[in-house]
């Protein structure tokens, strides 16, 4: 249902039924949402059960299947070094400029 | 999970169980949204750290560090619930040929359906943490691994079909609800997902009974009949006393389990008071009465030698049960290998065409 431990991704190398992650948009316009994982043996069957799977009541109008050996996940150690938005960067936010009073729709 | 066009549920948020899935789905978000930022500090012990998530009322995530024995609980656990839908669907499963209307056999199909589907979220829930889905089977078709007593009750008429949809997946609602705000992501996730379905088999029972409680006198006697039979073995599902509930504080103290057994017991109960009523049927219960004083019904509880012999093995479906899922899985043996080979044949023509 979610992003595999290291454990895992080991073991479903050997598994003679791999492990794909299900992504499913729900309406036009929206994006792709991880929504689960199944075991397929190819991604036909795996498309196919995750319609029987992860669809059964109008969730979504659009699947990706995945081979869950395909995805590379960020560790959670690294995540301050990896995610933290440069303290000195602040001009990558808007809210960094200022607007002369008076100025409309910007 | 609805759909985002799919219209909510008529009682939504803050009425009956299902708000209360709501209200745990909102909760989710809400632990993310202030979620501590980082992992553990260069120089904080692991084990503080997880404490602290836990305390904050904060998911734990696969890649995050957790004691080896919550690893091992859980796994235990989510494999142990996987395993009971896969099994929950024999019982039922019995009734689909002779379901009493086309209508009534859709709507099985649908539910058995379901069920398939938990214990696939389950089974993937549970491999987050380590093990794999062929490990897990494999330890429930080795009988190491147990599965829901309830399971082991044989299907005698159509309505045990409405009294395991009413009675059952009420039980388990009431017991799988609080675990939607487990301390665990993946099995809280997999848990309001799993709720929800759950609601729609728990509401299709209740109308099967209501229907034949309405009916001609047999099949009023018919409904009474299993409701009967399965009031007790459902207050069983909460597990054994408080006093004899060997993982309970532990999981309790994780925030795995958020109320004692006993607690989820009388919730049931209070709860099914109401509901039996306008169906018209009695709860096979003689000491079953109001207790103005501590503001909830006082029952006879289950027989929980019984409980523990069914546990053990030695209910009245047991063997059946166990010997039809070996069967199925013997016997479907030469059809995951042919599907394994297709596959890997598919894969190769790929590569030479590329």
């Amino acid at each position: 249902m979610s992003e595999r431990s290291e454990r895992t991704d080991q073991l479903s190398a050997k598994d003679p039924s791999p492990l794909w992650e299900v992504f499913v948009r729900a309406r036009r316009g929206l994006s792709h949402t991880h929504v689960g994982s199944l075991h397929a043996p190819d991604a036909e069957l795996a498309l196919r059960n995750a319609r029987d799977l992860y669809t059964r009541r109008q969730e979504g109008v659009s699947i990706w299947v995945v081979p869950a050996s395909a995805i590379t996940a960020s560790s959670p150690d690294e995540k301050d070094a990896f995610f933290d938005p440069a303290a000195d960067k602040v001009y990558r936010h808007p809210t960094f400029y200022e607007v002369p009073d008076g100025v409309a729709h910007l | 999970m609805y759909g985002n066009d799919f219209a909510a549920p008529e009682d939504g948020p803050g009425g009956g169980l299902l708000g209360e899935v709501e209200a745990a789905e909102a909760a989710l978000r809400e632990a993310a949204a202030r979620a501590r930022r980082g992992g553990p500090a260069p120089d904080e012990d692991l084990d503080g750290y997880f404490t602290d998530v836990i305390d904050a009322d904060q998911k734990i995530e696969p890649r995050d560090w957790m004691p080896e024995a919550y690893r091992k609980t859980l796994i235990r656990q989510i494999a142990q619930h996987a395993h009971s839908e896969i099994i929950g669907m024999q019982p039922e499963g019995n009734w689909i040929s002779r379901a009493p209307s086309l209508k009534r056999k859709a709507i099985l199909l649908a539910k058995v359906q379901d069920e398939a589907g938990h214990g696939l979220y389950l089974y993937a829930a549970a491999e987050t943490l380590g093990v794999s889905r062929d490990e897990l089977v494999q330890l429930l078709l080795d009988g190491r691994q147990k599965y829901s007593s309830i399971f082991n009750y044989p299907t005698l008429t159509w309505a045990d079909v409405g009294a395991i949809g009413w009675l059952v997946d009420g039980a388990a609602i009431v017991n799988q609800v609080p675990l939607c705000r487990c301390s665990y992501g993946p099995y809280a996730r997999a848990m309001i997902r799993v709720c929800k379905e759950e609601s729609f088999h728990q509401r299709q029972g209740y109308e099967i009974l209501h229907t034949l409680a309405h009916g001609t006198p047999a099949q009023k006697a018919m409904a009474q009949d299993a409701v009967d039979r399965w009031w007790y073995p459902s207050l069983a599902m909460f597990g054994p006393p408080d006093g004899d509930s060997t993982h309970s504080a532990q999981s309790m103290a994780w925030k795995i389990k958020r109320f004692s057994n006993d607690d989820l017991r009388q919730r049931f109960v209070d709860m099914c008071v109401g509901q039996a009523e306008v169906l018209g049927l009695a709860l096979p219960d003689p000491e079953l009465r109001w207790n103005d004083e501590r503001q909830a019904y006082d029952y006879t509880q289950p027989d929980y030698d019984e409980l523990m012999r069914v546990i053990k093995g030695d209910g009245p479906c047991n063997r059946e049960r166990m010997a039809h899922r070996r069967r199925a899985h013997a016997e479907g043996a030469w059809v995951r290998e042919a599907a394994a080979a297709y596959a890997a044949k598919q894969k190769n023509k790929e590569k030479v065409a590329a």
